[in-house]
């Protein structure tokens, strides 16, 4: 084929060239969210470590957290497996990852609802405490019990300030899950859903259903990127740590408190 | 000085053995229950997500704390050298060894994941005090065993200053640490606090001390060994200095967290509404462990035999009611996350928590208890630990 031949005397139809076109388009709109899915669902490999770059945190809106609302209850047992208090057979010795507190103000009779957790510190008592280093805090600010290691001494729990801890006082029921490794005698409490977050979710099961209900209470994010949505929104909202006075330097925040 | 002959006790009566089997019955309830419990999970105790650390560890806190201090009348012999101690000092190291040893049992059969003890000797986290007393409760071993090994073979004997000192200074940090398990709390509002350091220690001495001389005077009453009263009224005076000290601090200790506001309502908790928990400090800890000891020690009373074993066993009560309240009171006391609001919650949040311990729990204790005494019965058989005559002549010849 000469090269500097006109292209009008290109022998491919306008027809051929449109369906060409046409093609190549559809492609692209087909493939291009499958590539930018695959980046986001690999947004960290298997292989690599988690970054302190980031640091994920939690923005919970108390004034707009429903009271008797206990959506993000309710996901976080069906995301992680464990069993809801009201169908626990041993409710004082059942474990709660996340609850929902009420408070009120004895003085102005002022009523709070929010939920309370792991407040991921970074500087967290638990992981001090811990004799075998099976409560650790990673690189991306998530603090976590190594299930493998805790030898169910339940110091941590001790020196939680969040109560945020639980042991696993009996044998498991079979409505474990695969991503979320649990086990008598040993103690867990909130991971921020570590294993959405590693297959590249981007938030938590409380976070979805809050926001599913429409409260929109909860926000989930980068704290470390100034360009997030939570780090705007704490630029912007007056927020509070609970138990400020221990300067721990929590990954969760509240308003409305 | 005199010389004094050390002798094993025969241990072939019928008494002894009786003693024994009747001690490795507890033993063997004791591995039954942690069988049970371990079987089970915790769900079978009393214990919940609120009160996380339940009578095991009223009773392995209270062992191991005797144990430090049960090694004082070896560290004022070799220490202090005060040589009517002397004849002493071998069944105070091997009480200290065996107390240890039933306070450890009980800590360890009492873990979420007691089949993972390997995890805690092989992974060691250098932050947590928790880690600091495994290395300083395996130090213990080792340094009162070589103590212990100087006392008892002649060759090695000019090493007993050294090792008495080694022996003394390590179980002075040993309980340190055992109250920095709980001073270096920040969460719970009665500790926290570094009195609880020199306040365990005191308290060693006087529980430890206690129940040396409970242990003493059977083992020489049992064996028709003559034990004058020149060793027990030096002994019982020494007693009632520690529970009175003991005392101090425990007043010096409220008194210090009532001045501040923050502290009003874990202390209004311990001293007035806390139901059992307030009993137990009133009652069990300040009139059983404290007032009347001193008063039977101080008086007239306290020079008779049976009103020092009297005074012994009300501090040994004493002290575990004094265990009960440090550690399951802070427990029970909510957690005060919102200063000023109610709280309330699916979690108990903002309640007193109620704790029943249950029967496992105590046999687990108990056994703790059983081997401590068991490990004691067969040392004083297989080793020269006991003088064959702790009479008041041969005492007096000791000090001239």
């Amino acid at each position: 084929m000469n090269e500097n031949k006109p292209i009008v005397d290109n022998p491919v139809s306008p027809d051929r060239r449109r369906f060409v076109g046409v093609a190549a388009a559809a492609a692209g709109v087909s493939l291009a969210p499958g590539v930018m899915l695959m980046e986001v669902a690999h947004g960290r490999p298997e292989s690599q470590a988690a970054s302190s770059a980031v640091r994920w945190g939690m923005l919970v809106d108390a004034t707009k957290c429903e009271s008797g609302c206990d959506d993000c209850v309710t996901a976080c047992s069906t995301e992680n497996g464990w069993t809801p208090v009201d169908q626990s057979v041993h409710k004082k010795q059942a474990p709660q990852w996340i609850r929902k507190l009420e408070l009120q103000n004895p003085l102005t009779q002022m009523e709070t609802n929010l939920p309370m957790m792991c407040q991921h510190c970074a500087d967290a008592p638990c992981v001090d405490v811990c004799p075998t280093g099976a409560s650790f805090k990673r690189a991306d600010g998530i603090v976590l019990v190594n299930r493998h290691t805790c030898i169910g001494c339940r110091y941590c729990m001790m020196a939680c300030p969040y109560k945020a801890r639980s042991l696993v006082h009996e044998s498991l029921n079979d409505t474990q899950k695969p991503d979320v490794p649990r086990g008598i005698g040993c103690v867990e409490s909130c991971t921020l859903c570590v294993q959405k977050i590693d297959r590249g979710d981007g938030t938590t099961a409380c976070v979805e259903a809050c926001t599913a209900s429409g409260h929109n209470a909860l926000l989930f994010g980068d704290m470390n990127d100034p360009e997030s949505e939570i780090s705007k929104r704490l630029r912007e909202l007056p927020t509070k740590q609970v138990r400020a006075d221990l300067n721990l330097n929590l990954g969760v925040r509240y308003h409305g408190i | 000085m005199a010389s004094i002959t050390f002798r094993e006790v025969e241990g072939s009566s019928l008494k002894y053995w009786l003693l024994f089997g009747g001690l490795g019955l507890f033993v063997l309830f004791g591995a039954l229950a942690w069988n049970y419990m371990h079987h089970h999970g915790h769900v079978v105790t009393g214990m919940d997500n609120q009160i996380v650390w339940g009578l095991p560890h009223v009773f392995a806190v209270f062992l191991i704390v005797a144990a430090s201090g049960a090694l004082n009348v070896a560290s004022i012999a070799s220490v202090f050298n005060q040589k009517m101690y002397k004849p002493l000092a071998p069944l105070s190291a091997v009480l200290a060894l065996a107390l240890m040893l039933g306070g450890l049992l009980v800590l360890v059969l009492d873990l979420g994941r007691s089949d993972r003890l390997i995890v805690a000797m092989t992974h060691f986290n250098f932050k947590s005090m928790f880690t600091w007393n495994v290395f300083l409760y395996s130090g213990f071993f080792g340094l009162v065993g070589i103590y212990l090994w100087t006392m008892l073979d002649r060759s090695v004997a000019g090493y007993a200053k050294t090792a008495g000192t080694a022996a003394f200074i390590w179980r002075l940090i040993l309980t340190t640490g055992t109250g920095s398990l709980f001073g270096f709390l920040i969460a719970r509002e009665l500790y926290g606090s570094s009195m609880l350091a020199p306040m365990f220690i005191i308290m060693s001495f006087a529980y430890g001390l206690a129940v040396y001389l409970m242990v003493l005077a059977a083992a020489y009453a049992w064996t028709g060994r003559p034990l004058g009263d020149a060793v027990m009224l030096r002994l019982k005076n020494l007693l009632a200095v520690f529970v009175a000290a003991v005392l101090y601090f425990t007043v010096v200790f409220h008194l210090t967290n009532l001045y501040f506001a923050k502290m009003e309502g874990v202390e209004a908790f311990v001293l007035r509404d806390g139901g059992i928990i307030t009993t137990l400090f009133w009652v069990g800890q300040i009139v059983i462990g404290c007032i009347l000891p001193l008063f039977i020690l101080l008086t007239n009373l306290g020079k008779t035999r049976v009103w020092i074993m009297i005074a012994s066993g009300l501090i040994i009560l004493g002290g575990m009611a004094q265990m009960y309240v440090t550690i399951i009171g802070a427990q029970a006391y909510p957690l005060d996350m919102f200063p000023g609001l109610l709280e309330s919650s699916s979690f108990a949040d903002g309640q007193f928590h109620t704790y029943s311990p249950s029967v496992p729990e105590f046999f687990l204790g108990f056994g703790g208890v059983a081997i401590a005494l068991l490990a004691t019965l067969f040392g004083i058989k297989v080793l020269r630990l006991l003088p064959a005559s702790l009479d008041d002549a041969t005492v007096a010849r000791l000090e001239h």
